[in-house]
């Protein structure tokens, strides 16, 4: 689960993480009553979406002025912000920052991930602050120092300390520093984070090391414990389908193609789109219906699919298991049934109980292809969609 | 011969109790030596009752001593299944698996933590369990589609693992074991665990290599076959049309950071001499074609 900027700043400052002074604001008025509060001659006007690269997209904006941070605001709230990461409609702002302004001497990155390998959560830390991190790690990787935390001890001083060193934070702030690095993992430990990461960490002129951006994921299997994480929740952030898949336990994706494809297991729902690609379709969707789809959770992965303007057809691939095909296969005809099916559906179905599902799709009356393996689910289903 | 278990292995079930685990646990004793095999049951609290015949022990210490078991599955709810695997750990138990599916990753790094330096085997999280066809099955999976034979199975998906054996049946080849590794970020054996064993052992011929986008894990393991692998092994990775950053139904099938992605892993595979394909319909044929 992703939060806003603001949302990860506050988490942080109960962590002992320097941010600077700032307020959250949903309206141009707020904003500018809020650049009032703040009171310093300088002030940033900063996009809320849950979207990186915001600067770049025009969504981030230093203003000298209280008739520029009007202006700002107004420019901001309510635009359709595109970065690299939101795609070409971009996301609409709906929540603004209004931060006090910072004379900064120095961008750093720090950042924490889970690492795989090591099992650990990896701190990495840079000397190229306020670039994308992925850039740095293609380009210049000696620049990237990482540390693997030991989880019953954190994260020690004098690791901090030599990170902090090797990036360049000025020996007489090193103590600021750690007190940030050692907050942002307790904060990253303590709220089950997936990713936590400050791009920028400044030093300013007054000689403070400040977390100028913040960034924080959450693992969404740890959220059960977590209401206070849950709650900073953002829908209007999300694919309104996304949503709706999670109430009925479906594991859904939205992507460009025409063709749904509705499969049970992860592994087999990605394999599902591999094929159709390959057989030379293009996939509407990734739909895990998981393991114990009932009629009502299929007749829903239906409903979802057939949202899709663009959707030309829909292939159901199933290898039953613990699910009986035969199950699925009265669940598929009730779907079918119960949304009026407008797209051609080609079924493939294999494992127990498959004669008898086979056996409930034929004589369901229902014009579904059936098809007898992977490869010819897929050439039909390609077929099917090109009209 | 198979890897992990066979016929004589002697397994505990914890959470045999919970309505998964009772579900599960029926049928798996029914399963070829099954009900040689599943002699114990752990649910705290509840040591005296039984199920389907089963013992039920209040912990994994005692049904360990009582029964001589040396193998565990889980079945317990997310918010529990880790201090589960940490019991299995503590009492000795040699392999672990658990299929419990939603585990908290900071849950999972610290008893990967404790496990450092313990002999004891963890498969999983948050997978399908393994199977030595014709004599145990310790998981979800349908034991029907399996029949004995020479090729070994290593995945990180379920159904994916039952769609390769369903390949396999169609071409008149058995398994001597299959294995599959879950699809959690952070777990126990890895794909080269598991194909150190398959090189190991007299009766694996040829290994199916599942894998899927996120980690490195296939990459590793693809490069120890390079130089150590004595047997043929054929790869299929799941995943070429996954966007970037999104988390594909399993927690760890995530490309992130332009790492882990499909194409990556099926180039270092193909450099390694495994032989890969692109069409999950074809993960049969292909093995077939390097026996």
């Amino acid at each position: 689960m992703k939060i806003h900027e603001y949302q990860a700043k506050e988490i942080l400052r109960k962590f002992g993480v320097v941010t600077p002074r700032g307020i959250p604001c949903f309206s141009v008025e707020e904003a500018v009553v809020a650049g009032k509060a703040l009171g310093g001659p300088i002030a940033v006007v900063k996009a809320q979406i849950h979207a990186g690269g915001r600067g770049k997209g025009g969504g981030v904006k230093v203003a000298k002025s209280p008739g520029e941070l009007e202006t700002y605001a107004r420019q901001i709230f309510g635009m359709q912000l595109v970065t690299h990461q939101t795609g070409p409609s971009g996301q609409k702002v709906r929540r603004l920052l209004i931060e006090e302004g910072a004379d900064i001497k120095k961008e750093l990155y720090v950042g924490m991930v889970v690492d795989r390998g090591t099992q650990r959560v990896a701190l990495m830390a840079s000397s190229e602050g306020g670039m994308d991190i992925e850039e740095v790690a293609a380009h210049t990787p000696e620049k990237i120092h990482t540390i693997f935390i030991d989880p019953t001890r954190g994260l020690l001083d004098n690791e901090a300390d030599e990170v902090a060193l090797k990036i360049g934070v000025p020996p007489t702030l090193v103590p600021q520093a750690r007190t940030l690095l050692q907050g942002l993992y307790r904060a990253f430990d303590e709220t089950d984070a997936s990713l936590a990461e400050i791009n920028p960490m400044v030093v300013t002129g007054d000689g403070r090391v400040v977390a100028l951006d913040a960034k924080m994921n959450f693992d969404s299997n740890a959220l059960y414990r977590h209401p206070e994480i849950t709650a900073l929740r953002d829908l209007d952030e999300e694919d309104p389908n996304e949503i709706a898949a999670s109430k009925f336990d479906l594991s859904y994706i939205s992507l460009d193609g025409n063709i749904g494809c509705l499969v049970n297991g992860a592994g087999l729902a990605m394999a599902t789109m591999d094929i159709v690609k390959l057989y030379g379709g293009s996939p509407a969707n990734f739909l895990d219906v998981g393991g114990g789809a009932t009629t009502e959770k299929v007749t829903e992965a239906f409903k979802l699919m057939l949202k899709n303007p663009n959707l030309k057809a829909i292939l159901v691939n199933i290898f039953g298991g613990i699910m009986k095909c035969d199950v699925i296969a009265a669940g598929v005809v009730a779907a079918a049934r119960e949304v009026k099916l407008s797209v051609p559906l080609v079924v493939r179905l294999e494992g127990t109980n498959v004669e008898l599902g086979k056996k409930i799709l034929a004589e369901s009356g229902l014009p579904i292809i059936s098809a007898i393996n992977m490869a010819d689910a897929a050439a039909k289903v390609v077929e099917a969609a090109r009209g | 011969m198979s890897i992990l278990i066979n016929k004589n292995t002697k397994v505990i079930t914890q959470g045999i109790t919970g309505k998964t685990g009772m579900f599960h646990t029926k049928i798996c004793k029914e399963y070829a030596f099954g009900a040689q095999c599943f002699v114990a049951g752990v649910t705290p609290k509840k040591g005296g009752q039984s199920y389907e015949g089963i013992p039920i022990y209040d912990s994994v210490k005692e049904a360990k001593a009582q029964t001589g078991a040396t193998v565990s599955v889980i079945y317990v709810p997310p918010p529990f299944a880790a201090a589960a695997i940490d019991e299995a750990v503590e009492s000795g138990i040699d392999l672990v698996i658990c299929i419990t599916e939603g585990i908290p990753v900071r849950d999972m790094i610290r008893t990967c933590y404790r496990m450092q330096g313990s002999k004891t085997l963890l498969i999983g999280p948050n997978c399908p369990g393994l199977i030595t066809p014709d004599e145990i099955k310790i998981g979800i999976m349908p034991g029907h589609i399996h029949k004995k034979g020479p090729i070994g199975v290593v995945s990180r998906s379920g159904t994916l693992t039952y769609e390769a054996v369903g390949q396999l049946r169609e071409l008149g080849l058995g398994q001597s074991s299959c294995v599959g590794i879950g699809g959690d970020p952070v777990n126990g054996m890895k794909h080269i665990d598991i194909m150190k064993l398959f090189n190991d052992d007299p009766e694996t011929e040829a290994v199916i290599m599942v894998g899927e986008i996120g980690g490195g894990d296939e990459e590793i393991c693809a490069r120890w076959i390079k130089d150590h692998m004595k047997k043929p092994v054929i790869g299929f990775i799941a995943g070429v049309t996954a966007p970037p950053g999104k988390r594909m139904g399993h927690a760890g099938a995530i490309i992130s950071g332009g790492k882990g992605t499909a194409q990556e892993k099926l180039a270092v595979m193909e450099e390694c001499g495994i032989k890969v394909t692109k069409n999950p319909a074809e993960m049969g044929k292909t093995l077939k074609s390097v026996l």
